[in-house]
């Protein structure tokens, strides 16, 4: 047919071209295989990539075996080769091989979980009474139905259920686990509660404008200040009855007891605190922007171990005769500081990734600052930072370690302390607890993160952005 | 357009701002020269000029999401300055839509609308609600109400903007270059109903290039140029007959692709 020049460019579509399946290589298994597998090689016919697909090959085989080898070896010492039980009670002589004048055959090599079973009461409490060791199993189990509760999505009354976890939950869990019975005077807490309403008054008034134009500002940080006083010594005051249990000092605390008590507090002050400390930093008054800046620098300057040194060493040093604070809640404190430094950047990540319209959108509806964080920045922010608040909680609660060296047992240091027990004395006996220490770390920290990995599918599906 | 009937506007005496000399600098740049303005309720105003001329500085000033460092503004007889307490005042008032919309990402359709209603007018939920519906369903999407703003387009989303700010039930609403970033098949969804809420009887001040918007709604066209305000006019005369040279290249440039 003849064209002529003008229509040579000319088109018109007179039918639909056909909507068709996928080829193989994008769908089913062939597809999964290809865009999985094989992807490096997708252009095979050059002899480079070939190469180094094949290369790959090679080197993920001698990975998968040499690395199955150690694992091999690992499963085989903890579990094929291990003894199990000790029926005679004859303590280290069950792992003990003939060479050493035990009834395990030569050159057996294995974990003795007979150690870490008898020990195992005091890795989880150290040496927190026997018989007072329900008071902890009920905080637990409390702790752990709260927990539940909260994390599942189905259940009503999250959020009250939420709010009695930070408010009233570790009120109780001082009071078992401690024995309440502070011995704070009702003098003092009653001063410091009228002091507190004090505050929170002025505060009211600043915010009705009796104070003066600058005040108004800072009244809502008066008025927190205030309830922080209140609340604070409500706790002391609740904290110094007597309910009949029986004191049981900090120092007798011990293994996971401690490192679950240390890491759940720097966790759950450090996210508050972080977020208090990044908006300070990004705030457009100086001397709150000063002052974080200072805070977090500080804190992140110096390492945990140097915190805890002077929080147990140097502190009591300073403090005036006859003031004496726990050991422990020196660490707690150090810690809780420590980490909140580290919270504070990663938040101030999330932040700065806000898009300053936000900022705006919700100015011009007329919110207040702190109402545009509470509802519109902070949602936003701390979902973009999920991975990095859940980084620095797994990094808090292994740093948990570091107060054995302040002579409070964590877990590891507890399970240090049972190695040393010549009962148990045994050429594997540290191995053992290590391998049990590390699968205990494993649990929390595996669970934190596949929580976190849930919340960010599920934040991210209700979004589609 | 300029053969179909303008929107008839009835303006009242009433003064809703008036900016006496405003000045404004960013660092040594000066952004905004002797404004002077009043806008009466009512009012239907364009603004339009080049880039960089201070239309946005200028509106922006209006809701204090700029400070000004000169002047007076006054908006419905409050004055903007450091009080606080005035600008939040001014803010329930003044509705602002934005060229990027600024709905929040992290909540659906209805609740970026009664977002500011239950926080700011402490209006109970059932109400603000009720009242998120009604503009919804005045800017056409209330079947989106449960969707989150990153499933509509880009012109839903400004209509849910635009609604957003009217659930506030403001007496003055700002439009900052409303489609400017959207693509020309949305263009005119947006436009519509910003004719629409003309027809209200809403006073705007709307920040646009859309010169046949400014034809058939505005009362008064501003030009804008190097901040100052070079020239102010119905829009016919501002349109048929412009003044001043720079509105003259300014107009040839815009409207003669």
């Amino acid at each position: 047919m003849a064209v002529s020049k003008k229509q040579k460019y000319a088109f018109i579509r007179s039918e639909d071209a056909p909507v068709l399946p996928p080829p193989a290589s994008q769908a089913g298994i062939t597809g999964w295989l290809w865009q999985n597998i094989f992807a490096s090689m997708a252009d095979y016919s050059s002899l480079g990539a070939s190469i180094i697909s094949l290369m790959v090959a090679l080197l993920s085989v001698c990975i998968l075996y040499f690395g199955g080898i150690q694992i091999y070896g690992l499963i085989d010492f903890a579990i094929f080769s291990a003894v199990w039980s000790d029926p005679q009670v004859i303590k280290r002589e069950a792992c003990w091989t003939v060479d050493q004048g035990g009834a395990l055959p030569s050159g057996w090599h294995g974990a003795c979980w007979p150690f870490v079973m008898a020990k195992h009461k005091f890795i989880m409490y150290g040496p927190y009474p026997s018989e007072e060791l329900w008071r902890v199993n009920l905080t637990g189990l409390i702790g752990l139905l709260g927990l539940g509760w909260v994390l599942f999505e189905r259940l009503p009354y999250r959020k009250q259920v939420g709010a009695a976890l930070l408010t009233l939950y570790p009120l109780l869990a001082f009071i078992l686990l401690t024995g309440g019975n502070s011995g704070a005077s009702f003098g003092s807490v009653s001063l410091w509660l009228i002091i507190g309403l004090a505050i929170i008054s002025v505060g009211r008034m600043g915010k009705r404008g009796f104070l003066g134009a600058t005040f108004t500002e800072f009244s809502g940080l008066i008025g927190f200040a205030g309830w922080v006083f209140v609340i604070y010594n409500a706790i002391r005051g609740m904290a110094a009855v007597d309910f009949g249990l029986e004191p049981i000092d900090t120092r007798d605390w011990g293994g996971v007891l401690i490192t679950l008590v240390v890491a759940i507090t720097g966790i759950v002050a450090s996210l508050p605190l972080g977020i208090i400390l990044a908006l300070g930093r990004r705030s457009e008054m100086p001397v709150a922007r000063l002052l974080s800046t200072i805070f977090i620098e500080f804190w992140r300057g110096i390492p945990l171990i140097t915190v805890l040194f002077m929080a147990s060493v140097m502190l009591p040093l300073f403090m005036p005769e006859g003031v004496n604070f726990d050991n422990l809640l020196r660490a707690l404190i150090g810690v809780m500081l420590f980490s909140a430094a580290y919270m504070a950047e990663v938040v101030r990540g999330g932040l700065q990734a806000i898009d300053k319209g936000q900022y705006e959108g919700a100015q011009a509806m007329g919110l207040s600052y702190w109402q545009t964080m509470r509802l519109v920045i902070l949602p936003q922010a701390l979902t973009h930072v999920i991975p990095g608040i859940v980084n620095t909680f797994i990094g808090l609660f292994k740093d948990t370690t570091l107060v054995s060296i302040v002579g409070i047992f964590d877990l590891l240091g507890a399970g240090q302390s049972a190695i040393s027990d010549a009962a148990w004395s045994t050429p594997v006996q540290a191995l053992t607890m290590y391998i049990y220490i590390a699968v205990l770390f494993f649990i929390f920290c595996f669970g934190m993160s596949r929580y976190s990995i849930y919340m960010e599918n599920k934040l991210s599906k209700s979004r589609s952005h | 357009m300029a053969s179909k009937a303008k929107t008839k506007s009835v303006i009242s005496d009433e003064v809703m701002i008036s900016m006496d000399n405003v000045n404004k600098w960013y660092g040594n740049f000066h952004v905004l020269r002797d404004i002077n303005l009043t806008v009466h309720k009512g009012e239907r105003i364009v603004i339009c000029g080049p880039s960089g001329s201070g239309k946005s500085t200028l509106i922006r000033c209006l809701n204090r999401l700029e400070e000004h460092q000169a002047g007076t503004i006054n908006v419905q007889g409050i004055e903007i300055n450091n009080d606080l307490k005035n600008i939040d005042e001014i803010r329930r008032d003044v509705g602002m839509v934005f060229q990027h919309f600024n709905l929040f990402p992290h909540l659906t359709i209805l609740e970026n609308c009664t977002l500011a209603p239950i926080w700011v007018r402490k209006m109970p939920k059932a109400d603000a609600e009720e009242i998120a519906m009604k503009y919804l369903t005045r800017v056409k999407i209330p079947e989106q109400a449960h969707k989150y703003p990153g499933q509509l387009s880009g012109g839903q989303q400004q209509r849910v903007a635009i609604a957003r700010s009217l659930c506030m039930e403001p007496k003055l609403m700002l439009f900052d270059e409303p489609t400017s970033a959207l693509d020309p098949e949305m263009i005119k969804e947006v436009l519509d109903t910003m004719v629409q809420l003309a027809e209200d009887g809403m006073s705007m001040i709307c920040v646009t290039h859309e010169m046949g918007f400014a034809r058939k709604v505005a009362n008064r066209v501003i030009f804008m140029d190097e901040g100052q305000i070079v020239e102010q006019n119905e829009p016919e005369a501002f349109f048929n007959n412009p003044q001043s040279e720079r509105t003259k290249l300014f107009l040839s440039q815009i409207l003669d692709h």
